[in-house]
């Protein structure tokens, strides 16, 4: 027999074939049992949210005036009612909506236009950087909760104005990454070497320079999507997010807080939901980041 | 490095008119005529016609900012919609408050994070260093003015231990003491996470490069290792603590609402619910001025430790 024969038709199959990064990063991920968890979590609450017109039992605002704060597992009522007798169970859901689109909206705004702000400001550098990175850094002399609170506060309150203020609240943070990111890239060999043999500036950036910069700036963007959603629940909170009587996990608490004295359990249930989601949001952040190997 | 100080000294001066523009803005994001922003619906005519000359609604912008940073400058903040007082007056009473409040909840979450940060780092993979690392994420996870709600529910409602609100009437160290314990737990948590979190990462930074193993192959002993370790650490846990205290300062707004602390937190609270602009505009004006001379005095002090980063 020829010695060709023993060797087999399939050899990556024997000794394993080097894996692409997006497969590593997946198979790691399959391993991780606390993002995959967290994953679920998030999973779950994203279906919720999306199915809460069918999975409501109520009318999220109807409510009686007989059957107000009814204790958690109150027949008819799984979660109890809340101070005007609306059933918590299909405010939580439908708040559930509420708060994710205030979370995630601002953070995806600020995904868009930071990314093209730093790669542009990183890329170009010169007087273009200088320009964009001072008026970045502005933003950085207020605290995130007190910008918010700024813009929200002089625009007034609703979603829109909450997606406002909390846009500009994240844009410079993703900016800095976004900028810093690029301005390492654009050192690296490979661009010079792409420059050197003919490519054009929009070539270059966009087959060499965004595919290596997106993905810290993405695993960025999923850090803040806790804060985002603390923030937005936060205006809710203080009166200057969503208005009365939509359901928003932020409004839901600020209005059961007088009622405290009278439910101690049904009152938490709002908050309890946003510490979820925003545990959910971070530890699915630091799982997708020790994947990719990013350092933050 | 006396270079680097004047230059980072100068590096304050726009942000700090960049943030004044910020807060100058409001006036004019707000919907509506910007008299109405700043003045009671129910002025006089005469009022009004002063309100306008001191902002100078009939100029461009450049020149009503240019005359409200002179005013602002002079301590003028403008008089409140809601009470008609100087805004200034009532912004400096809130700001003692804020302070106390954020100096207790800064040492409780200084001493808790930096003592479970470097256990986690000197316990590397163990159940303390896994404790260590829920108990940040939880911090850094947690709306903190739910976490209030709940100390509430349990210490005041249900234990009936701690007072549930205001700061004391009473006179004496021990009410103040009762008054103060609740917010400064609520508002410790985020920076109990972060600085867990950046102490541990910090600690076994150092802990992992080669004069460590130096100094335990010398046969140093194991607690003067932990003090070199320390000190190789110091700038960035400095420069965590420097950044959480200024959150405080200017985070502690929802918590101060949850317990009607009399902070800035509580001004801002009670300015949002009467739409009163002008104070809004000082509180924030005071406390932005307040981050940002902060970060300076962070960044200063780093180079004092680590004068590496000046020749950067």
């Amino acid at each position: 027999m020829a010695i060709t024969t023993t060797v087999p038709r399939d050899l990556d199959a024997v000794v394993g074939a080097p894996m692409s990064y997006w497969r590593t990063v997946g198979w790691r991920l399959a391993r991780d049992r606390v993002t995959l968890i967290a994953g679920g979590v998030l999973l779950l609450v994203a279906l919720s949210a999306v199915l809460a017109p069918w999975l409501a039992p109520y009318d999220p605002n109807a409510g009686s005036i007989r059957l107000r704060l009814a204790p958690v597992g109150a027949p008819g009522h799984v979660l109890g009612t809340d101070e005007q007798g609306r059933d918590m169970l299909t405010r939580l859901l439908w708040g559930g909506r509420m708060t994710l689109i205030a979370g995630l909206t601002p953070v995806l705004v600020a995904f868009v236009i930071g990314t093209a702000l730093g790669v542009v400001a990183g890329y170009i550098g010169g007087v273009t950087n200088t320009l964009v990175m001072r008026t970045m850094d502005i933003f950085y002399a207020f605290p995130a909760v007190l910008l918010a609170i700024a813009i929200s506060g002089a625009l007034g309150p609703g979603l829109p104005n909450t997606l406002i203020s909390l846009s500009i609240v994240f844009i410079p943070r993703v900016v800095r990454v976004a900028e810093s990111a690029t301005v390492q890239v654009k050192g690296l060999e490979y661009i010079g070497a792409a420059r050197a043999s003919g490519s054009g500036v929009g070539d270059i950036v966009r087959h060499h320079l965004l595919a290596n910069v997106l993905g810290p700036i993405l695993v960025f963007a999923s850090t803040q999507v806790s804060l985002s959603i603390i923030l937005a629940a936060g205006l809710s909170f203080l009166g200057l997010g969503v208005t009365p009587p939509a359901a928003e996990w932020g409004l839901m608490l600020n209005t059961l807080r007088q009622s405290i004295y009278v439910n101690a359990v049904v009152p938490a249930l709002p908050g309890l939901a946003i510490f979820v989601t925003s545990m959910a949001f971070n530890l699915l952040s630091d799982g997708l980041r020790d994947a990719m190997e990013i350092r933050a | 490095m006396w270079v680097y100080v004047g230059r980072r000294l100068l590096l304050a001066v726009p942000t700090l008119l960049g943030a004044s523009i910020i807060v100058f803005a409001m006036v004019h994001l707000a919907p509506g005529d910007p008299i109405a922003a700043v003045m009671p619906a129910e002025s006089s005519q005469a009022e009004i016609e002063a309100t306008k000359r001191a902002y100078g609604f009939d100029k461009p912008l450049a020149v009503q900012y240019l005359v409200w940073l002179g005013r602002v400058a002079q301590g003028d903040l403008g008089k409140s919609i809601a009470t008609r007082r100087a805004v200034i007056l009532d912004v400096r009473d809130a700001l003692a408050n804020s302070l106390v409040l954020a100096l207790s909840s800064s040492l409780l979450a200084f001493a808790l994070g930096i003592g479970l940060g470097l256990l986690a780092a000197f316990r590397q993979g163990r159940l303390l260093d896994r404790a260590a690392s829920a108990i940040a994420v939880v911090g850094v996870s947690v709306p903190h003015y739910w976490a209030g709600i709940i100390l509430i529910i349990v210490f005041s409602v249900q234990l009936n231990w701690l007072p549930a609100m205001g700061a004391a009437d009473d006179p004496g160290l021990l009410p103040y003491l009762r008054h103060i314990a609740l917010p400064t737990v609520a508002l410790a948590l985020i920076p109990l996470g972060v600085i867990t979190r950046v102490v541990r990462s910090a600690a076994l930074d150092v802990l992992n490069q080669e004069f460590v193993l130096a100094l335990r192959a010398k046969g140093l002993a194991s607690r003067r290792v932990f003090a070199h370790v320390i000190k190789n650490s110091a700038p960035q846990i400095l420069t965590v603590l420097g950044l959480q205290f200024g959150f405080q300062l200017g985070g502690s707004v929802l918590v101060e609402a949850v317990f009607s602390w009399p902070g800035t937190g509580y001004l801002l609270n009670l300015a949002i619910f009467q739409r009163d602009i002008p104070v809004l505009q000082g509180v924030i004006l005071v406390l932005a001025t307040f981050f940002v001379l902060l970060n300076l005095a962070v960044d200063l002090l780093q180079t004092l430790v680590d004068p590496r980063i000046a020749r950067h």
